[in-house]
């Protein structure tokens, strides 16, 4: 191809996956909210949008997938809503932060792949289905792509000129840098199981067996990492309801507002791709050889497990304190994710040499 | 002061100014370096209208200074303008979480100034609600102090079961909150019959919902990290600063009014008072889950000798006719027409009574002057007292944990502010 063609289709596959991820979006915040409700014996939204079936015999009729249009009337609502600007922000940097937070959410998307090598009306997708397929240093694009996002945030409790605001934004800034870190270390470990940063090869190195099952921990600290930079309960520190009232976003309104809830979602939609594609075998499924097709599925429904997760552990737990929060970070994940990196580091280079079979030799099993 | 904060920075003002400002004549420790953020009156987590003031550095507390007065209704003031019974209505709204017990108290302080007793049976049920509203007001603290802690299921949950405490003071009373059920003399009128299996019921059903929400918090390590060593309060402190209830208790000094100076029949029933030494917010969260289970016992036994008879004492006076007799006796009428214009008139002298209400020791002082309203009505609140206390236990903690005490002292602010 050449590199027309090749920019062309990342356009069209890119404008495909983004609007999928928009509208992923406001479905992931009606399936928080009516999850939520569920665990809470509550009904969740149910006005907005409904089939109605009638009963048969009469009787009030049947209200199917009632709320459904939900998230359309929440979209419509912060449109509409006054978008104010309070008397004594930084003008600039107030308008720029809800973007700067948005951007890297979407930016992240380019690399994940979302099926294997796949033929959709005669355009063959290889090596994988992505907007950017074959970026052969996707790991370090996503870790470097997470970190700009903290700025929005912190650049919005700066310029809000508010003191709640402040401390959501400086909750903010040390949050992330200390959770990035032991995030970083846990992602080398896929990255040497399969001896790869290229995500697709990631994906294909679990045809065996998921990288979870060899290595659950790193699987686990990688979830919580995760949650604390999607600033997820029991992280939501920096937006801590109860004690900083909204904290960073607390002086935006409307669609900036809007912005602030959009990232948040859709970082929870790619960061739960992520943790799939690094540890749960990505598009990887029964059949999925045979039928590439299958891979969105996959995809899909891993993801939705992901989402299901966090909001099931967002009903249940208290929030962490800010030094709580430190400590979990500095003195236990980013040990322990440190000393697993030599371990497997160790282990690696010890079966590269021979010297499990040498040993086995040795007390005369091999 | 270097952060923006809103209007003026601090810098333009002198520290007497900023103190007139702010309107607490808190001390400032160091205006130049630390930042001052006003916490309420509207905020999600000061349980009302209370404002704190709170002096910040970074995120620790160094200062902290309670302001009151934003719902001050002038409830003490008005009861003076209203006959004894009429006044009653009142202290619901008081500690609008538990209006029996506000009820209980302010009507035992009447007897006690006209020198009756309430009927056994009457006493009995007194008991009873008084019970049930301790239960139902733990229900919303313990809901409203997971959810400052941001366990947001733990208050819907709380809120589910209130709610059919809430639906027992409705089938009683009338109303769901403002109940006003106890009467001089006795009761409004006797429980409906549905009421005893209902009570039973949510006996036999609540058991399994403590252990719910203990399920919930008491195993969870965030919740213990939150709340263990937080807030400590010693047992001298704790007498020091006035704190009564399960904030006293939890600080290891056994006082409970229902046993050292029992009231409408307590002294009769079986129950303990638990009592925790930590002092901290765990201890308190403790003592009150604790409290609960002995509420249960108590609502057991008195459902359990629920004797049979009047609900009213005898006495025309104080008590007004019932309906059915107002159609063929003249003197009903009479009395009917008297008491419910003018009221009945209460001795010279003061009554001082306590009770043990879900937050603590709630106290009316009530004097009379011969005529049918009360010359001077005083109630002492425990909320008003755990609220002057917010300060010395905050200090040196970070915000965090300020929302954790808060929620733990369990205030109500119709109750300080009256």
């Amino acid at each position: 191809m050449t590199p027309g063609q090749i920019a062309l289709r990342a356009l069209i596959v890119g404008f495909i996956v983004s609007f999928a991820i928009i509208t992923g979006f406001a479905y992931t915040t009606l399936l928080e909210r009516k999850v939520l409700a569920r665990l809470q014996h509550r009904v969740g939204p149910n006005r907005a949008g409904y089939i109605p079936l009638p009963r048969r015999g009469g009787g009030p009729e049947r209200k199917l997938l009632a709320g459904f249009l939900q998230p359309a009337a929440d979209a419509v609502k912060l449109f509409f809503k006054e978008d104010m600007t309070p008397g004594k922000v930084d003008r600039i940097t107030y308008t720029l932060a809800p973007m700067i937070t948005v951007m890297p959410a979407i930016i992240l998307l380019a690399v994940i792949p979302w099926a294997g090598e796949i033929t959709i009306f005669g355009a063959e997708f290889t090596p994988y289905f992505a907007i950017a397929p074959g970026l052969n240093v996707a790991v370090l694009f996503l870790l470097a792509i997470t970190s700009i996002s903290v700025y929005g945030v912190v650049l919005a409790g700066w310029a809000s000129n508010s003191k709640y605001a402040i401390l959501g934004g400086i909750r903010a800034s040390a949050q992330m840098i200390s959770y990035e870190l032991a995030l970083g270390l846990t992602v080398l470990i896929p990255i040497m199981l399969a001896d790869s940063m290229n995500l697709g090869d990631i994906v294909a190195a679990q045809a065996n067996g998921w990288f979870v099952f060899r290595q659950p921990l790193a699987a686990i600290v990688f979830f919580i990492g995760m949650m604390a930079e999607l600033q997820r309960a029991p992280f939501d520190l920096l937006e801590a309801e109860q004690e900083l009232s909204a904290g960073f976003n607390v002086e935006y309104s409307g669609m900036r507002f809007g912005m602030f809830f959009m990232a948040e979602y859709m970082k929870m939609i790619i960061f739960s791709a992520i943790i799939v594609v690094l540890f749960f075998g990505g598009y990887r499924g029964p059949f999925v050889d045979q039928l590439p097709g299958l891979g969105f599925l996959y995809m899909i429904l891993k993801i939705i497990f992901f989402l299901f997760m966090m909001i099931w552990i967002r009903a249940s737990f208290p929030r962490f304190r800010y030094d709580q929060l430190m400590g979990l970070g500095w003195k236990r994940l980013l040990p322990i994710s440190v000393f697993n990196f030599i371990i497997v580091a160790v282990f690696i280079v010890l079966q590269e040499e021979g010297v499990f079979d040498s040993l086995l030799k040795l007390l005369g099993v091999g | 002061m270097t952060i923006p904060s809103g209007g003026d920075t601090i810098q333009e003002l002198t520290v007497e100014e900023l103190r007139a400002k702010v309107g607490t004549g808190m001390e400032i420790e160091n205006a130049e370096e630390h930042m001052l953020l006003s916490m309420g009156p509207q905020h999600p987590s000061t349980h009302g209208v209370l404002r704190l003031l709170v002096e910040l550095d970074g995120e620790t507390v160094v200062n902290l200074a309670p302001d009151i007065g934003f719902l001050h209704t002038g409830v003490e003031k008005s009861m003076e303008s209203k006959t004894f019974t009429k006044a009653l209505v009142m202290t619901d709204r008081m500690d609008y979480l538990s209006p029996m017990s506000n009820n209980l108290g302010y009507i035992l302080a009447v007897e006690k100034l006209l020198g009756v007793e309430a009927t056994p049976r009457a006493q009995v049920i007194r008991v009873i609600l008084a019970e049930l509203a301790r239960i139902s007001s733990h229900l919303v603290w313990l809901g409203t102090h997971a959810l400052d802690l941001a366990a947001m299921s733990v208050f819907l949950y709380c809120f589910r079961e209130r709610e059919y405490i809430l639906d027992l003071f409705e089938m009683v009373a009338g109303q769901r909150m403002m109940v006003s059920y106890f009467r001089p003399g006795g009761l409004w009128r006797d429980l409906p019959e549905e009421f005893e299996p209902a009570v039973r019921q949510f006996l036999d059903f609540f058991p399994a919902k403590i252990a719910d929400y203990e399920a919930l918090l008491k195993n969870n390590p965030i919740f213990l990290d939150r709340t263990k060593g937080i807030g400590v309060v010693t047992a001298e402190q704790a007498m020091d600063w006035g704190l009564t209830g399960p904030s006293l208790r939890g600080s290891g000094v056994n006082w409970d009014i229902r046993k050292a100076q029992p009231y409408g029949g307590y002294e009769t029933y079986d129950f303990d008072v638990p009592v925790e030494t930590d002092g901290d917010v765990y201890a308190r969260y403790r003592c009150r889950i604790a409290e609960m289970w002995q509420s249960m016992r108590i609502i057991q036994q008195a459902m359990d000798r629920l004797p049979k008879g009047p609900v009213n004492i005898d006495d025309r006076k104080i008590v007004p006719p019932p309906r059915s007799e107002l159609g063929h006796s003249m003197e009903a009428v009479i009395h009917h027409f008297k008491l419910w214009t003018e009221g009945f008139s209460a001795p010279v002298g003061y009554v001082y009574q306590s009770i043990e209400s879900p937050r603590g020791e709630f106290a009316c002082y009530l004097r009379g002057d011969g005529g049918p309203k009360p010359a001077r009505v005083h109630f002492r609140t425990p909320s008003y007292v755990h609220v002057a206390s917010l300060p010395f236990m905050a200090k040196g903690l970070f915000v965090a944990d300020l929302v954790s005490i808060i929620g733990s002292v369990d205030i109500v602010l119709g109750e300080i502010d009256r």
